[in-house]
């Protein structure tokens, strides 16, 4: 009885512990590069192709990359409160921009890549959609990108040029977790990125839109200036910018400048 | 006369009729306690004798294992029957040792608590028991908090949340042990007063012998579970049969066999009677009629013995000496504090020990 | 209770001083720093406040809609987990089954589990694909997620155990001979709880609601994952601070005063008048 008495005394600073630990949620700074180790932070939607990219940087030029991914803007506003890293792609100009203006970029940025949007819907498309205007829907569920971020602030654009008003039920913080909600099945339908249709594979499926070729998504890569190693920096956003680069990329669903 | 079916023409008995089988691990009590309305029972006993789990059980907190509770004609506990009542059903009062008034209510509404349950409403409910509090002479503190009342007066609250909604039966639990010795003066005359008034059986646990003889009706001695003796006030007090209650009435007690005009005691020793007994006697006489000398005393006292002072005992203004006989019992003796200077008492010191026979009251064992 | 006096122990001549009130320095030095972590970076918030533009940020209707939107949830989660956390607690506290130990565990996990992760679990329940949400929507047509009733939801879910914990602690602590007296005064056992037990452990249940609605008002990642974003719906203040943060840091810091000043507000207000006894 006493063992239980002391491990029950134990629960609750454990527990509170643990919870305060596991309370954080966003996305967290990657470690300081060291000597032949690169950081690079990017935008959330470069998720799986970055990392394809930097296993094959790694294998041919022995330099490991460690990869941190999140919101454009939040790795924007990081890196301006002072995070270290060698390398930064956004997913639009608009952060990359804060960044330059912070004086934190090495040279110039680059476009590497351009990306526009697709309709996602749950694999068997369970509620018929065939274009934006089923956006408008009433009874469909929806989920759109946040206006605040670059997917959303596209995704306004395209329905504008459309002319159409969506109904959505939810403005989610990024790319990705709009994708989730598809991939789940909570949603019959959500405007994102033609890459993460295509990452997502067999549970969901893309609905091209033709007014969003009007509306494409450039982005953009930089060398920041508190690298530790510029020319191992500066080789990685060339093979960024390579045949090797430029072929995962088209891969994975990007448009190439 | 009437045509009503024959058991009504016997009247119900009133009062409690109850005999308490309670069996707990290795305790194991086993009570008759019958109490008439507005009787006063006084249940003594030392520590562990089984009163509190005595009450416990009137009260309906603890389940018999065997035997019956019945009040006035109701049976309240019955394992045989599987009938137990629980306590929100019985028609109870209790004060608790500790009082335990509720302390997020006011005193007012703490004796008004019993009404409320009863469905009175609470204007009504709150009139009553400012008049029970006037009642129990603490009118004027009816909004107070329990944590502002004095001991005495959280007394009397709760004697007046117990009566308040006129039980049946009404159970102390040791009301006055939390109370200095002059609160208990007052308090003690004015529960006396408040429990003749009481029209329903009274069962009252005490080990304070003062609240016994001068509040009960009846005594009812308990030790180990079982009953050892049972009388009123004045009968125990002059006979008392075991050790306890010859220290609760304050009397020294010798067990012996009678052999006409003396008894052998167990312990070793004669005493001289004053009137002859025969067999297995009990032999009370009061430490006040003990005198204590340095040296063998002459006079008519038939009784004298030596032996050593084992113990010296200031109360008030007597001092109560133990003395252990030589080949004997221990006898209590009580002195005044000039006396023990004057002797020049002392722990060890050799005495004698004289008294009347006259003073000895003798009795069947 | 009679109220009874202990004499202090006599205290050697050496150590009289500190009973005064001074806190000896082997405390003191600790207390401050615990105090500065927690409120220095409150301080950092409002150093770079930008207090000029405070009237643009705060009269956007987007903000006060955010800012209703919280407080409400919040209030309905906190109500919420009073009804179903104090029975629960009791349950934990008094009731003699065999496997409370690990019902109490369970009940704590939602403390243990990063609030995403709670918003993908009540996603995986009551979602339109989830196991009972599946039939919600099949038999009433009910979709739970992106409503406020599934931000309210998502609340309780992280926010309830910090209730039920400070509440059974609460009743484990109570004397339960008061409940005996109710008992001998015709009390059945709802009316004893009702009257006695509760108002017993009064302060542990506001100290337990204080904690929950503070959570509550908060909690961000079980929102946004179970409940969406979606503004005056389920885009409450976190979020919105959240997402201010990506185009708008200045809006960012100017919300997040407000829900600091909006949030010890009503601590501030709640602890007067209804923790009086854990304070006094």
């Amino acid at each position: 009885m006493t063992r239980r008495r002391a491990v029950r005394r134990l629960v609750l600073p454990v527990v509170a512990l643990v919870g305060l630990a596991a309370c954080g949620s966003g996305p967290d700074a990657g470690p300081v590069g060291l000597g032949a180790d690169l950081t690079v932070v990017a935008a959330a939607s470069l998720t799986d192709v970055l990392q394809e990219i930097g296993d094959r940087f790694e294998a041919e030029h022995g330099v490991t990359v460690t990869f941190s991914f999140g919101s454009s803007a939040a790795l924007a506003e990081q890196l301006r409160a002072g995070a270290v890293a060698d390398v930064y792609a956004a997913a639009s100009p608009e952060p990359m921009a804060r960044v330059v203006g912070a004086g934190l970029v090495d040279g110039e940025p680059v476009v590497f890549a351009r990306n526009r949007l697709q309709i996602a819907v749950p694999a068997g498309n369970p509620a018929g959609v065939t274009g934006l205007d089923d956006l408008a829907r009433d009874g469909l569920l929806v989920a759109l990108c946040a206006e605040q971020v670059p997917c959303g602030a596209a995704a306004v654009e395209v329905f504008e040029a459309a002319g159409i008003t969506p109904r959505p039920d939810t403005y989610e913080r990024d790319a990705r977790a709009t994708l989730t909600k598809v991939r789940l099945g909570e949603v019959d339908a959500a405007l994102v990125y033609r890459t993460d249709v295509l990452a997502a594979g067999d549970a969901v499926e893309g609905i091209d839109v033709p007014e969003a070729d009007e509306v494409v998504n450039d982005y953009v890569v930089a060398v920041l200036e508190d690298t530790a190693d510029s020319q191992a920096a500066r080789a990685f956003v060339e093979f960024l910018l390579s045949g090797t680069g430029r072929s995962v990329l088209a891969g994975a669903g990007f448009d190439l400048p | 006369m009437s045509d009503a079916p024959s058991y009504e023409r016997t009247a119900p008995r009133a009062g409690l009729a109850a005999r308490l089988r309670v069996r707990r691990g290795n305790f194991e009590l086993d009570l008759p306690l019958d109490v008439a309305p507005g009787e006063v029972v006084a249940l003594v006993g030392p520590n562990g004798a089984g009163k509190t789990t005595a009450l416990h059980a009137l009260a309906g907190l603890l389940p018999l294992t065997d035997g019956r509770i019945e009040l006035d004609g109701r049976v309240l506990d019955d394992p045989a029957r599987r009938i137990l009542v629980p306590p929100e059903r019985r028609p109870l009062g209790v004060v608790f040792q500790d009082y335990l008034l509720f302390p997020h209510l006011s005193a007012r509404d703490n004796v008004a608590f019993g009404l409320r349950t009863r469905g009175v409403p609470r204007t009504e409910a709150r009139r009553r028991a400012e008049t029970w509090l006037e009642r129990v002479g603490v009118g004027d503190l009816a909004g107070l908090r329990p944590s502002s009342l004095s001991g005495g007066q959280a007394q009397r609250v709760a004697l007046a949340r117990a009566l308040a909604p006129g039980p049946r039966l009404l159970l102390l639990d040791e009301p006055m042990a939390a109370l200095d010795a002059a609160t208990r003066l007052t308090v003690r005359a004015d529960l006396a007063h408040h429990l003749q008034d009481y029209d329903g059986a009274a069962v009252l646990v005490t080990h304070d012998p003062l609240d016994a003889m001068s509040l009960a009706d009846r005594i009812v001695v308990l030790e180990d579970g079982r009953v050892v003796q049972e009388g009123a006030p004045v009968d125990v007090a002059r006979a008392p049969r075991t050790e306890y209650v010859a220290r609760l009435v304050g009397l020294n007690l010798l067990r012996g066999e009678g052999r006409g005009g003396v008894v052998e005691l167990d312990e070793g020793g004669v005493v001289h009677l004053a009137e002859p007994a025969q067999g297995p006697v009990l032999v009370a006489f009061p430490p006040s009629a003990v005198v204590l000398h340095r040296h063998r005393p002459e006079g008519s006292a038939r009784n004298t013995w030596h032996g050593r002072v084992t113990a010296l005992e200031q109360h008030a203004h007597t001092v109560r000496a133990q003395v252990a006989i030589d080949d004997g019992p221990s006898v209590l003796a009580d002195v005044t504090a000039a006396a023990v200077a004057e002797l020049g008492l002392g722990l060890g010191v050799p005495v004698w020990v004289s008294f009347k026979a006259t003073e000895t009251h003798a009795y069947p064992a | 209770m009679p109220a009874s006096t202990s004499p202090d122990a006599p205290a050697a001549r050496g150590r009289r001083r500190s009973r005064t009130g001074a806190v000896p320095a082997v405390l003191l030095v600790p207390a401050l720093v615990g105090l500065g972590l927690l409120v220095l970076p409150l301080a950092g918030l409002l150093v770079r406040t930008p207090w000029g533009e405070l009237g643009t940020h705060l009269t956007a209707p987007a903000v006060l809609d955010a800012l209703r939107l919280s407080l409400v949830t919040a209030t309905v989660a906190t109500v919420l987990s009073l009804v179903l956390g104090v029975p629960l607690a009791w349950v934990l506290a008094r009731a003699d089954l065999p496997g409370t130990g690990i019902l109490r565990a369970l009940v704590t996990v939602p403390l243990v589990l990063p609030p995403v992760v709670g918003g993908v679990a009540l996603l995986l329940l009551l979602g339109r694909r989830g196991l009972l949400g599946e039939h919600l929507d099949a038999w009433f047509g009910v979709t739970v997620p992106f409503t406020t009733a599934a931000v309210v939801l998502a609340q309780t879910f992280v926010a309830m155990p910090f209730l039920v914990i400070a509440v059974e602690g609460a009743l484990r602590g109570a004397d339960r001979r008061y409940e005996d007296a109710a008992a001998t005064l015709g009390a059945g056992r709802w009316t004893t709880f009702r009257r006695v037990t509760l108002p017993l452990v009064a302060p542990g249940v506001s100290a337990g609601a204080v904690l929950c609605f503070a959570r509550a008002l908060g909690e961000f990642g079980a929102t946004i994952t179970f409940a969406g974003s979606f503004p005056g719906v389920t885009r409450t203040m976190p979020i919105a601070v959240y997402l201010a943060l990506e185009t708008d840091p200045e809006s960012a810091i100017v919300l997040s005063l407000l829900l600091l000043v909006v949030s010890v507000g009503v601590l501030a207000a709640l602890r007067g008048r209804w923790v009086s006894g854990v304070g006094a």
